[in-house]
């Protein structure tokens, strides 16, 4: 009989990460995010792991890196002005190919903000935050047992695409407590995948990421944020550097379809549809119930990978719609995608909560039943 | 072998110490990490055969605390410059020196940022011309060697690239000590820092070194040496006093 217990999602992410194998934490405290520091902290010494706390958000995630150099599976958590800081070391690990997880619990923003209040306000950060042309994967889980799942599954993610994985949610799904039942236990995670002999570093097919051997493992190599060839050294060498960049987004997008998939609830016979994630989500799935109840034919599509963009889900709710409403805490950055992904198959209406509250299902019932009445 | 260093540079002095450290410590090449952050010295890390991580400007100390943590059993070298560990990383080096880890930080100070160009840094004396100090540097410089005893560093030394055996030997004793050690590594500019500045090119930058070290001064009273020393009058002096040797060991 599977045991039954409340969980907080903070906790949850850093239990995702302990049954995933992370053995590293490094982290800097800030609000709403410290619960899964301190977590780490009690649990990841009898594990045999290290938790150490830097000196700021910037060196937490370099040392997270640089335990991933070292072959561990590590991660660092943090929230909006931390998230700010990390943006050169996310675009590092992506390009020197370093697998690790990075959690942003999402307040309110911009600067200090809400430290306490939520907010979707960090989606296009997430996406866009660092620097140059990087190649992102984004999860979004919407409950505790999502944030478990999520975070476990963040690791197995970032080893097979060698790149830093980011999962986010707004503070009510970090600090929320919920009935969570002990799943059986979850499937071996890869090792990372062992390069071939011989095989340079960074020598890899046009789709797929470089395989580098942990330091200390026996093959000394070098490795760089600037651009580098097939060995890692540097090179400005125009082919070299186009062919490098390009795989590093390729080898994500070929294979789009590893990612989470978006969810969807009552979507195959609806006339209008929600878009929204985290807690905006659980608002959603209420409404949806309600506006069903009260004979208007209403669906969720819930992403659970927000980058790469669900583009397909995306369109075919939108063909089938004839309204789109994207319920979003903030004011409205993944509307534009869901406009650019249905393609003017449908309306694209917005639901914008900013003053440091959830969406509620009242809102979405109000905004849904508005939306279908513009679309008779 | 190609490398980005200029001619009459004396990092490379550093660089070929550090082997012979290695070498004189016996130690496996496998379990050597090299982790440097961004400039001249840091490309150093790129010409050596051991694991090398060539990290941001000023995190080689936090990117080395998180491999050091992850892979005790290595031997793990930080290589930083004086823009590079003590102006945008001097936080990361205070706290790398508090924490005490075993890990060897190898600082070359040759007071200026030059792989960019040559603007000012923490160290440029007061009075020395850089780009982005055409009237003269109008701040103090940093004693890094003092900055780092007061963080915590339980191994602090500084030595001039004048002296190459020196240099070596304090490197091997800095890489063997455990706990964190410092090696403040006086190093030159001649392209920039050098060229701004009057101070000849590298043969007269490396024997002004010389003149400058007490220690090295008082050893080679009345030897010879070939080159003319090029001082001018309105040179800026390196911070009379600048002790060299092993300074700190806790």
């Amino acid at each position: 009989m599977p045991e039954s217990r409340l969980l907080q999602g903070n906790t949850a992410c850093a239990e995702g990460a302990l049954a995933a194998g992370c053995r590293f934490f490094a982290g800097y405290p800030i609000t709403p995010s410290s619960e899964i520091a301190e977590e780490m902290a009690r649990r990841l010494p009898a594990l045999g792991g290290v938790f150490i706390q830097m000196e700021d958000e910037i060196a937490s995630l370099a040392a997270v890196i640089g335990a991933a150099a070292g072959g561990r599976r590590a991660m660092t958590a943090t929230s909006g002005p931390g998230f700010s800081l990390m943006q050169e070391h996310l675009g590092y690990a992506a390009m020197a190919e370093l697998p690790c997880v990075v959690v942003n619990v999402m307040r309110g923003g911009p600067s200090t903000g809400l430290p306490t209040g939520p907010s979707q306000a960090d989606v296009m950060q997430a996406r866009w935050g660092a620097h140059g042309d990087r190649p992102a994967i984004v999860l979004a889980p919407d409950s505790v047992a999502e944030v478990r799942q999520l975070t476990m599954a963040a690791f197995r993610l970032a080893e097979r695409f060698a790149t830093p994985v980011i999962v986010t949610y707004d503070e009510v799904v970090g600090h929320t407590r919920e009935r969570v039942t002990e799943p059986a236990t979850p499937a071996a995670l890869p090792l990372r995948a062992r390069p071939l002999p011989g095989a340079r570093p960074y020598a890899a097919a046009l789709d797929e990421p470089a395989r580098l051997t942990p330091f200390g493992d026996g093959r000394r190599y070098h490795i760089t944020g600037l651009f580098h060839d097939e060995n890692g050294f540097p090179t400005e060498e125009p082919a070299a550097v186009e062919a490098l960049l390009r795989r590093l987004h390729a080898k994500v997008d070929a294979h789009a379809d590893e990612l989470p998939v978006a969810e969807e609830i009552s979507l195959e016979d609806a006339e209008v549809a929600v878009f929204a994630f985290g807690i905006g989500a659980r608002a959603a799935a209420v409404a949806v119930g309600e506006a069903r109840a009260a004979g208007l034919r209403a669906g969720l599509l819930r992403p659970r990978t927000l980058w790469p963009f669900p583009d397909e889900a995306v369109a075919r709710a939108a063909r089938r719609v004839s309204a789109i409403l994207v319920a979003e805490l903030n004011l409205g950055q993944l509307a534009g995608e869901v406009a650019r992904a249905a393609a003017g198959a449908c309306r694209i209406e917005r639901l914008n909560r900013v003053d440091g509250a959830p969406i509620t299902p009242a809102q979405v019932l109000e905004a849904l039943r508005a939306a279908a009445v513009v679309a008779r | 072998m190609p490398h980005v260093l200029c001619p009459g540079c004396a990092h490379g002095i550093a660089l070929r110490a550090l082997f012979e450290a290695v070498d004189r410590l016996e130690l496996d090449a496998d379990r050597i990490a090299l982790v440097a952050g961004i400039g001249c010295s840091s490309r150093l890390a790129g010409y050596a055969d051991f694991c090398t991580l060539h990290s941001t400007h000023g995190r080689a100390p936090a990117f080395a605390t998180g491999l050091k943590l992850a892979r005790p059993e290595l031997t793990v070298v930080v290589i930083t410059g004086d823009g590079d560990g003590l102006a945008i990383g001097g936080n990361h080096l205070i706290h790398a020196a508090r924490r005490n880890l075993d890990l060897t930080c190898l600082l070359f100070n040759n007071s200026v940022y030059g792989m960019t160009g040559g603007q000012v840094a923490p160290t440029t004396p007061l009075g020395g011309l850089a780009s982005t100090a055409p009237g003269g540097s109008a701040e103090p410089a940093f004693d890094a060697c003092r900055l780092l005893v007061a963080a915590g560093a339980s191994f602090v030394a500084r030595v001039t690239l004048y002296e190459p055996p020196v240099v070596a030997d304090i490197v091997a004793q800095a890489i063997d000590h455990r706990g964190f050690s410092f090696v403040e590594l006086i190093s030159d500019c001649p392209v920039y820092y050098g060229r701004y500045n009057d101070l000849g090119e590298g043969p007269e930058m490396l024997m002004s070194m010389r003149s400058r070290d007490a220690a090295i001064s008082q050893t080679l009273a009345g030897k010879a040496f070939v080159g003319a020393l090029s001082a001018s009058a309105a040179a800026p002096a390196r911070p009379a006093g600048l002790a060299t040797g092993i300074l700190h060991r806790g």
